[in-house]
């Protein structure tokens, strides 16, 4: 690797050229992750060229290329969004004092976890969603998928940039680590439950990609107000790429939805199993994987209680979602904040230090968040004339982390019995039949401008390109 | 309001049905002109100067929407904010509907809501430099030095019109001809908010006001009085025209990525101005000066017409005199010279309808560029010209505007 050319081989605004530290540790790196995507990138996609936008620089018109691209040959890069001027540390004990270039001592080990456990996702949905090549329902989604894939990729070389940057041999070695770890592997599993999940079929992926991906979307913001300058640049740019991912999740869903509502209204059908002998996935099935993807993603915000998250916060580590836009004063000493816990068998509100509930801030903040996707889901059921409503399940719900862990919520939110679970799971959460069925419609679409049966064609195309455009060259 | 009154703008709207509410817009924004509320993502007409830097990094395609409206009738935030859906071309008195920057009429445009009526081409002249744009916005704006602050106008004259030099020392900004910058002036306004970015074009060619020097010049007219003749304190140009040399700016941009000049020395290039619309003219006229200084032979030829209130108040009037008349073809209006009857520039161009409708015929670009009340005057007497010598003027001017050949920025 002794000859790369680093400015057209890796864009990026890091000054890689001139810093021989980097190029030797990514010169180290890199064909190990040349070897994970080979082995864990895209299934059957090597020989095609997809249509894809490449960032080649930060500026607006730069950091969106198009054109179509060899998945292996994929320039992935290395940005941080410009510097701010004399960017101060918002939040915290240091708040008001310049913010870190370089990585404090006193908080090097704490960084250095956040980073690792932010950029373990990273590879993780890549694996997790190998497969999906397979059953595209278009050219379009599959195209969607690999852009996702690309910059999941680009997403691990940001925080690997940052562990070779700023962490020294450690560094080095959670690098190494983070392409050692796999997705649901038993003996080396990737460090967050949800993403040692299956991703099996598109309506999966499309959930994934909107709850999941807006787990990332939330941790990132947090992230991005750090005080180490470094990590807060590299999040903001990498949040413009992760929109691409949750509107891949949003639009799927919708146009999954928008298909089922159109053929219940041509045929009138609104029984579940005999509309999906028409082929599409009725709403209920929606519904349970709705519940399903909301609820294992919730957890990943962590406990409801955490002296950790206090401690990332008071030191200027990870801030709040928004931090600046908030008008506290940004230290939350004396602040509270309300959480659930279960008491006599009901779930009640209690008061706690909000230094110690900022993962239940940040989740709070992302249910709501995500409740907004899914009254537009709604409009789009409303629109069709018909009377029925997806839901967000109750946050206790399904619960395996905090409080509600080994507890039975129905997702209305009221206490159960283990009976009483069991007899209505069913009804709840996505079953064997239900993945089985959904598994059923997913055939491999490739003619250009065609759809699979079980969704409706996007609103609009990507980069202004009509639907019907050709985003996969499959040579 | 008659009709010739009516100011039209294109106001840039966000589709809320298929915006996903990502934030990616408003973060990007340069101007800090999009916001939100738990419901939409809205854009401010007030602020908005359409500079497309949104529309890249926007993964749903919702964000390229326009509407032409009347300028006193564009939709405020508190209506986009209780929108489920666009309004119909119909519902927004909309005259067309543009859903694309590449309709935009002047997309370019220095001022905050472009006023330009008349079509303007959308793409830049085949030959144009590929310009840099964006590279620096409110969040990291470059700081440029003052070195010069020259008034241009006679100490008699009513408008104090300046001829401002940026220096940006080692610090690369590259501009080319016809891209403006935005100055943010310091402080803040009334609600506490910082200012915004105010756009001025450059009136510097791309090698540096002075050749081989890393700055840029500035023409700008002190704001003493608004559209309607009362008195108003023009918050940035009173900034800009009280600058010391050694003063430190804030600077963002550059802006523009249409409005450039042809590079191949063959183009014969019609400028059509009033006022501070000088600057970009005198930028092209002083790169075509300075190629012809080094001996490059210039078979293009260059028309200048330029409108003024008095030759006192007509920025750069002593060196444009001194052009030698084989370089430049220069035409000047005067409209309120004592005792003479009031001349606009489509006056000028009325006179020399021949020589106009003879360089239409060549390789021409044409550019427009000041007080948006000349430009229904010099597109008609443009159409007279054309059809005076059996020139069929829409269709010529279509082929300009499809060709990156016609380029109107007017405030």
């Amino acid at each position: 690797m002794s000859s790369i050319d680093y400015s057209s081989k890796i864009p990026n605004n890091v000054n890689l050229q001139d810093d021989r530290t980097l190029q030797r540790a990514l010169e180290g790196w890199l064909p190990n992750y040349l070897d994970w995507w080979q082995d864990m990138g895209p299934t059957g996609s090597h020989g095609f060229d997809v249509y894809l936008r490449t960032a080649t620089s930060t500026t607006p018109d730069g950091w969106a290329t198009f054109g179509h691209v060899k998945m292996p040959d994929y320039r992935w890069g290395i940005f941080l969004a410009a510097q701010e001027n004399e960017r101060k540390i918002n939040f915290g004990e240091h708040k008001g004092e310049a913010a870190w270039q370089d990585v404090p001592g006193e908080h090097r080990a704490n960084l250095r976890r956040i980073i690792v456990t932010q950029g373990d996702t990273e590879p993780a949905s890549v694996e997790q969603q190998r497969h999906l090549g397979n059953t595209a329902p278009s050219q379009y989604d599959l195209r969607n998928l690999f852009q996702v894939n690309v910059e999941e990729g680009r997403h691990l070389w940001a925080m690997v940039y940052l562990l070779h940057k700023h962490f020294g041999r450690d560094g080095r070695e959670e690098a190494e680590a983070l392409l050692e770890r796999r997705s649901g592997d038993a003996d080396n599993p990737r460090i967050l439950g949800a993403f040692n999940e299956e991703t099996p079929d598109w309506l999966a992926f499309f959930m994934f990609t909107y709850f999941t991906d807006r787990d990332g979307k939330f941790q990132l913001n947090a992230l991005a107000e750090s005080g180490f300058d470094p990590l807060a640049r590299t999040t903001r740019f990498m949040l413009t790429e992760e929109a691409h991912h949750m509107f891949v999740g949003e639009s799927g869903v919708s146009r999954v939805i928008q298909r089922t509502c159109q053929v219940m209204k041509e045929t009138g059908i609104e029984e579940p199993a005999e509309l999906r002998k028409k082929g599409v996935i009725d709403l209920p099935t929606i519904q349970r994987y709705l519940n399903f993807h909301y609820s294992v993603t919730i957890d990943l915000f962590g406990a409801d209680q955490s002296s950790n998250a206090a401690i990332f916060y008071s030191s200027g580590l990870k801030g709040r979602y928004e931090e600046t836009k908030r008008s506290d004063d940004h230290l939350l000493k004396g602040d509270g904040y309300k959480i659930l816990e279960v008491k006599d068998g009901a779930l009640v509100e209690k008061e706690v230090p909000m230094l110690n509930a900022l993962n239940e801030v940040l989740r709070d903040d992302f249910i709501k968040d995500s409740l907004g996707g899914v009254n537009r889901w709604n409009k789009v059921i409303e629109k069709a004339g018909l009377s029925f409503r997806l839901t967000l399940p109750h946050k206790a719900f399904n619960r395996h982390i905090g409080t509600f862990a080994g507890i039975r919520v129905s997702p209305e939110g009221k206490a159960i019995s283990e009976t009483e679970w069991a007899a209505n799971v069913d009804k709840w959460l996505a079953t064997e039949e239900d993945r089985a069925f959904v598994a059923s419609l997913m055939g491999r679409v490739v003619e250009t401008g065609k759809y699979a049966n079980w969704i409706a064609p996007p609103a609009i195309g990507i980069n202004k390109q009509p639907v019907d455009f050709e985003y996969i060259r499959f040579n | 309001m008659s009709v010739a009154e009516i100011v039209l703008v294109k106001q840039h709207l966000i589709d809320p049905e298929v915006c996903i509410r990502c934030n990616t817009c408003e973060e990007t924004c340069p101007v800090d002109a999009i916001t939100h509320d738990d419901r939409n993502y809205v854009v401010n007409a007030e602020v908005c100067n359409a500079c497309g830097a949104c529309l890249g990094p926007c993964p749903t395609g919702s964000i390229d929407h326009w509407r032409v409206v009347d300028r006193s009738k564009v939709f405020t935030l508190a209506e986009q904010f209780g929108w489920d859906e666009l309004p119909t071309v119909e519902e927004a008195g909309a005259t067309t509907s543009d859903d694309s920057l590449a309709t935009l009429v002047g997309a370019e445009a220095p001022p905050q809501v472009n006023a330009a009526v008349s079509p303007s081409s959308t793409k830049p002249p085949h030959s144009a430099a590929a310009p840099q744009t964006n590279l620096h916005g409110v969040k990291n704006p470059i700081t440029a030095t003052v070195v010069g602050n020259l008034r241009l106008t006679a100490e008699n004259a009513s408008g104090d019109v300046r001829h401002i030099v940026l220096d940006f020392g080692s610090l690369p900004f590259p501009v080319l001809e016809g891209q403006a910058i935005g100055i943010i002036p310091p402080g803040v306004d009334t609600n506490g908010r910082a200012h915004h970015p105010r756009m001025y074009s450059v009136a510097s060619p791309r090698s540096g006001e002075r050749e081989g020097y890393n700055n840029l010049s500035l023409t700008v007219k002190r704001m003493t009085e608004g559209d309607d003749g009362q008195p108003f304190h023009g918050v940035c140009s009173n900034y800009v025209c009280d600058l010391k040399k050694g003063d430190t700016v804030q600077v963002t941009g550059p802006f523009g990525s249409s409005f450039l000049m042809p590079n191949h020395t063959g183009s014969n290039l019609l400028m059509i101005c009033t006022g501070t619309g000088s600057a970009p003219m005198r930028a092209m006229t002083e790169q075509r000066r300075r190629l012809r200084a080094a001996g490059t032979p210039l078979p293009g030829k260059l028309m200048l017409f330029f409108g003024a209130r008095r030759a006192e108040e007509l920025p750069y009037f002593g060196p444009l005199t001194k052009l030698p008349a084989d370089f430049i073809d220069t035409c000047l209006a005067f409209s309120r010279v004592p005792d003479q009857p009031r001349t606009y520039v489509q006056d000028r161009l009325r006179e020399r309808a021949n020589d106009i409708a003879e360089l239409l015929r060549g390789d021409t670009f044409v550019y427009l560029c000041g007080l948006k009340g000349m430009e229904t005057g010099v597109l008609e007497a443009l159409q007279s010209a054309c059809t005076a010598a059996g020139i069929d003027w829409p269709a010529l001017h279509q082929r300009l505007v499809d060709e990156g050949r016609f380029h109107v920025e007017t405030y």
